[in-house]
């Protein structure tokens, strides 16, 4: 039989599939919200940074590759998910909720949420059918004008609200994805894993900060608040 | 002092069960547990009612059989403690406590509170022999052991296989559980040859049991009487990632069947 279709038949194999693709979407996310900050500098800096990445020749590799990601990382935690509840067919009428915190109790449904988040962010950003346009929709070089559509978009505060909450939600993901990340692959060690609880809420801070920060500065004026 | 026990009563394997309220009063704060629930099957034999089933051996807290859930806690609320070890004095004159059965679909109630934790077996099972020189004694210290895994190996040895780790689950995962078992072995010369066989054959008897994936709670460690530590687990599946990648019998081996209910 195959090795790696034997593998990731077992419980813990489906779980390095998990893992492995949610790290390397860990990985997108960060260079995403790295990208997403060049908004700081300027429409002209992030209009171009955007323009770079529409005209790039691996574009639609590189989404292709996204969405193997995302269907591995969410099929296979459906399946787990549903394993798990059906491993309990008769619930307790008390149970101590012992061991895990609230943001690993979530996972499914922080999960499910964001997936209706990226949802809405294609349609708004993407394929642009949802929220604000501008006119004209190409800023003066030729580019679209995505400063100008992320100013117009997260002016609405109910799409700021729903960006900045999806965040609240990413960030909770991560807290519990990142230490079990580090578990599922095998790396628990006394003399590091003070090291990982830390890592785990520090870099989820870090890529949902970094995103939330874009609609609440816009909020606030300070991103586009001379136009 | 006097307590409301809400005890699970189920009267078969396949049958419905309910919940029951007693009443048991004048208990010496000495008793523990299971004592305590003595005395309330001495009164219901007395009665002509037939006593609350529930698992029990060695009542000194080492061979796992005291399995049931009280209060919502594997084993009772006080930490690294089997319920024949959990005494009266615990808790609070007049509570009130609920008393239920493992609740896992690979732990199936047979009566009132307990269950067959088989499931448990078939994964120590799976794990197979450990090839010995047999013949006149080796002498002492032929093969050595390093003192950190030794101790490392005995610390995963203090698995007494009671299932706390399943039924503190959310997901009804025995992965603490078999990384113990995995883990007493994987750290010592003894074994070495059956190393890669046996992490292969009882992790996949453990899916095959019907139990839920680990989703990193661990809850489970914090149920354990014997404090297994959570680093047990990485183990396991560092053992099992190894050996399912790099081992010739993770092709070789048969895979086991789904377990029968």
């Amino acid at each position: 039989m195959n090795r790696m279709l034997r593998l990731f038949r077992t419980s813990i194999g489906s779980k390095l599939l998990v893992a492995a693709t949610g790290a390397a979407l860990i990985g997108f996310l960060f260079v995403h919200a790295a990208g997403n900050l060049l908004v700081l500098k300027g429409a002209d800096a992030l209009n171009g940074y955007a323009d770079w990445l529409q005209g790039h020749p691996l574009l639609w590799g590189f989404r292709a590759g996204l969405l193997l990601l995302f269907a591995v990382h969410i099929g296979v935690s459906i399946r787990l998910a549903h394993e798990n509840r059906a491993a309990r067919p008769h619930r307790y009428r008390r149970i101590a909720r012992l061991g895990s915190r609230l943001p690993g109790r979530l996972m499914p449904v922080s999960g499910g949420l964001l997936l209706a988040f990226l949802v809405f962010h294609l349609l708004h950003l993407t394929v642009r059918t949802v929220g604000p346009m501008v006119e004209p929709l190409h800023d003066g070089s030729g580019r679209v004008d995505v400063y100008g559509l992320l100013v117009a978009g997260f002016s609405e505060p109910w799409i700021a609200a729903v960006y900045v909450a999806a965040m609240v939600l990413l960030g909770l993901h991560l807290v519990h994805a990142i230490e079990a990340l580090f578990q599922t692959l095998g790396f628990n060690h006394d003399s590091y894993q003070p090291l990982i609880r830390v890592l785990g809420p520090a870099l989820a801070l870090l890529i949902a900060g970094g995103f939330a920060s874009i609609p609440l500065l816009v909020l606030v004026g300070v991103i586009g608040g001379g136009s | 002092m006097n307590f409301t026990l809400h005890i699970w009563r189920q009267p078969g394997r396949n049958e419905t069960g309910a919940f029951e309220t007693h009443a048991v009063t004048g208990i010496s704060p000495d008793l523990s547990f299971l004592e305590m629930l003595d005395v309330l099957n001495e009164e219901l034999v007395g009665r002509g009612e037939a006593p609350i089933a529930f698992d029990h051996d060695c009542r000194e807290g080492i061979c796992g059989s005291c399995a049931m859930v009280i209060n919502g806690d594997p084993h009772g609320p006080l930490p690294g403690t089997t319920t024949c070890q959990l005494y009266m004095r615990h808790f609070d004159d007049g509570a009130e406590i609920t008393v239920e059965p493992w609740r896992a679909r690979a732990f199936p109630v047979l009566r009132d509170l307990i269950v067959d934790r088989g499931a448990l077996d078939a994964i120590v099972q799976a794990g197979g022999y450990v090839s010995v020189n047999s013949g006149a004694a080796p002498d002492a210290h032929t093969v050595t052991v390093a003192k950190q895994a030794a101790d490392a190996a005995f610390e995963a040895a203090a698995c007494i296989g009671c299932g706390a780790c399943v039924a503190a689950c959310p997901n009804g995962s025995a992965m603490l559980f078999t990384a113990a078992k995995v883990v007493q072995y994987a750290l010592l010369p003894q074994g070495a040859p059956e190393r890669s066989r046996r992490v292969i054959g009882m992790v996949e008897t453990m899916d095959a049991a019907g139990f839920g994936n680990c989703s990193n709670h661990y809850a489970c460690v914090e149920a354990c009487p014997k404090e297994i530590p959570l680093y047990t687990i990485a183990r396991l599946n560092r053992e099992f990632l190894g050996a399912a990648l790099g081992s010739r019998e993770f092709i070789e081996l048969e895979r086991p069947h789904a377990h029968e209910e």
